[in-house]
């Protein structure tokens, strides 16, 4: 059973009004006696408060009492405590010294308009703090090659082995299977007119010019570019970042460069990698689908592909490398004092690399048309 | 101590015979110790003595390896979160690096644990909150604040606040005055004598902290080699023998504490 607690409104006639409390005020009670309290029918004038009932006071329960006898002397009654055990009434002083205000100060949003404002004028400063980045970053990337002693090689080949080696498997496996989808896409269609071994050229090409810098571009996004920004994100809230800084270090040296580098070493070799392996899932499928032999496929791949189709696809990948690992430390960087922020600018890190990939894959496909690639 | 004594006062905390090994490493080996409803326990020792490990085995975070803890005579160890929760409303924690929430403001930190636990109106909640924060000290507008945006020492009272929420009977805390500065520390002991006389708060702390220990603290067990050492008020720890309790009591630092306490018990008389 919960514990009671309760009031009873005394009208003596001819005496002075009495506020009886009794029983357990606390936490857990002061729901119910609130609402007793809003209904009791105060009369004006002297008012006074037997506490000698009350058997629990904690803080949450003597702010209750405190409020409403507050409440009681702004509408000019005159109120007296009597009967309170020695340390429920020590509380009720506590609370009184402590000068709390009635009502808890209230955060206030700003009105519409001015939030449109800041919103816009908070993007705008977000782009010029990219283009910050960007340079300072390229001022790094200089300063190395001029003094390429002063590469930090080790934390350059372990990113190579997280962000590369350990992507293998899964970019391999995407990979392959996109080439199985893409042949097994064309492959009834090309029945219809015959033309079976061209399944060759669609697969090559569409995996060599497009779909194999892209899928690899999107996958390192995803595993590399999420863990960039997350990284720089929590040394930034755990204040390693100004540790770096207090020790002479540039946080760019340390943490942006290796980065970059090690994307640039590594999303070309996993390019040309997804290649063989999505060319290879669309020889499976023309070989189960459409009946091309392994060989027969392979002789039309020389006719099928120039080696323009080869490095159209290739360029691609060190620009999303860059991409990738600017977008994955900048958000980093921009990382707040919570929790939730590291959360919410991983987030932002991951959409706006994949979005800045494919609109770059849209104006080299321009570019290349325009080049007669 | 007289055993009389100690039947008469109920044990709130009752630690028995606890071990705890990671590993081949033995943290504990054989602690027991009571603490006694309303008074200020204090927990000390060298840094990786095991004292942070022994608290949060009394708060259910971690598991000893073997023997009981009983906190409100119930047994702690084992207890699934369904029975914990029952506890955990009668206890409150202050963590050492005050694990506020960050992503909320320090009112809402405090209201969060009203609106777990009970059914109050939302602006009661607010007014409640305003009141526990106001009791460890800090402006009204602090709580409007982010942690991020408080400095160490507001940051501690905002967690003992927090602590504060559901008027624990029994309060723990973990290095109440590590990173404070002097004047904050002082504040910190002050807050500590407050909330034991004027809200009748059991607390234990573990600290090394030796003005907290000689300000506050009316009983101070001291862990050393997996075991408590040593156990009485700070004036019997300092006339102890044993050569843990001595390093700790009578290195400069120990003395000096000691000595400040000593002429403030005096101008005090």
């Amino acid at each position: 059973m919960a514990p009671e607690g309760g009031v009873e409104l005394a009208l003596a006639p001819g005496a002075p009004h009495e506020l009886r409390c009794r029983g357990v005020w606390s936490v857990r009670t002061i729901a119910e006696l609130e609402k007793r309290l809003a209904g009791v029918d105060w009369p004006a004038g002297e008012l006074t408060v037997d506490g000698s009932g009350v058997t629990v006071l904690d803080t949450s329960g003597a702010w209750l009492l405190h409020r409403t006898l507050a409440e009681r002397r702004a509408q000019g009654a005159a109120v007296r405590l009597q009967g309170f055990k020695a340390e429920f009434a020590a509380m009720l002083q506590l609370l009184a010294s402590r000068s709390i205000p009635l009502q808890p100060p209230l955060a206030r949003t700003p009105p519409w308009l001015v939030r449109v404002g800041q919103q816009t004028s908070s993007a705008l400063l977000g782009l010029w703090d990219y283009l910050a980045f960007v340079g300072e970053s390229a001022l790094a990337l200089l300063a190395a090659l001029r003094h390429p002693r002063r590469l930090r090689w080790r934390p350059i080949l372990r990113n190579v082995q997280i962000a590369g080696v350990d992507a293998l498997p899964i970019t391999g496996l995407l990979s392959f299977l996109m080439g199985i989808v893409i042949a097994y896409q064309g492959a009834d269609q090309l029945q219809r007119f015959g033309a079976n071994i061209f399944v060759v050229d669609l697969v090559a090409l569409a995996m060599l010019r497009e779909l194999s810098p892209l899928l690899t571009a999107i996958i390192v996004a995803g595993r590399s570019g999420s863990a960039y920004t997350a990284q720089i994100g929590t040394m930034k809230v755990t204040e390693e970042i100004d540790a770096l800084r207090t020790i002479g270090v540039t946080p760019q040296d340390v943490l942006v460069l290796p980065k970059v580098i090690a994307l640039v070493i590594v999303m070309p070799l996993l390019t040309v990698y997804t290649d063989v392996t999505g060319v290879a899932g669309g020889m499976l499928m023309a070989k189960l689908k459409l009946g091309v032999g392994y060989a027969a496929f392979v002789d039309r791949l020389d006719e099928a592909i120039q080696l323009s189709s080869y490095w159209t696809g290739l360029a691609k990948a060190p620009v999303f490398a860059l991409i990738v690992a600017l977008v994955g430390c900048h958000r980093g960087f921009q990382v707040g004092g919570s929790a939730d922020s590291v959360g919410a600018q991983t987030t932002v890190s991951v959409v706006q690399s994949i979005f800045l990939v494919i609109v770059t894959d849209a104006l080299f496909s321009i570019v290349f048309l325009w080049l007669d690639l | 101590m007289n055993a009389s004594a100690d039947a008469a006062d109920a044990a709130v905390i009752d630690v028995r015979g606890v071990h705890t090994r990671f590993g081949d490493a033995v943290v504990h080996d054989g602690v027991d110790l009571r603490v006694r409803a309303g008074e200020v326990f204090a927990l000390v020792g060298g840094s990786g003595s095991g004292k942070s490990t022994l608290l949060r085995e009394i708060i259910a975070l971690q598991q000893p390896s073997a023997g009981s803890i009983r906190v409100f005579g119930q047994e702690v160890v084992g207890i699934g979160d369904e029975r914990a929760l029952a506890l955990r409303r009668r206890w409150g924690v202050m963590f050492e690096r005050a694990a506020l929430f960050s992503s909320l403001t320090v009112a809402d930190n405090v209201a969060m644990v009203l609106a777990e636990h009970t059914d109050l109106s939302p602006q009661l909640i607010r007014e409640v909150a305003a009141v526990k924060i106001a009791l460890t000290g800090l402006p009204p507008d602090a709580g409007l604040k982010y942690p991020s945006e408080l400095s160490g020492g507001m940051r501690k009272r905002a967690a003992l606040a927090r602590a504060l929420a559901l008027d624990p009977e029994l309060l723990f805390l973990d290095e109440p005055t590590a990173g404070l500065d002097p004047l904050s520390a002082s504040g910190i002991d002050e807050l500590v004598c407050s909330l034991n006389e004027g809200l009748r708060l059991t607390i234990m702390m573990v600290t090394h902290d030796l003005d907290l220990l000689w300000h506050t603290a009316h009983r101070v067990a001291v862990l050393g080699h997996g075991r408590i050492v040593g156990l009485g008020t700070m004036p019997e720890l300092a006339r102890s023998d044993d050569a843990v309790v001595r390093q700790y009591f009578h290195g400069p630092r120990g003395r000096a504490a000691q000595q400040q306490a000593q002429e403030q018990a005096w101008k005090t008389r």
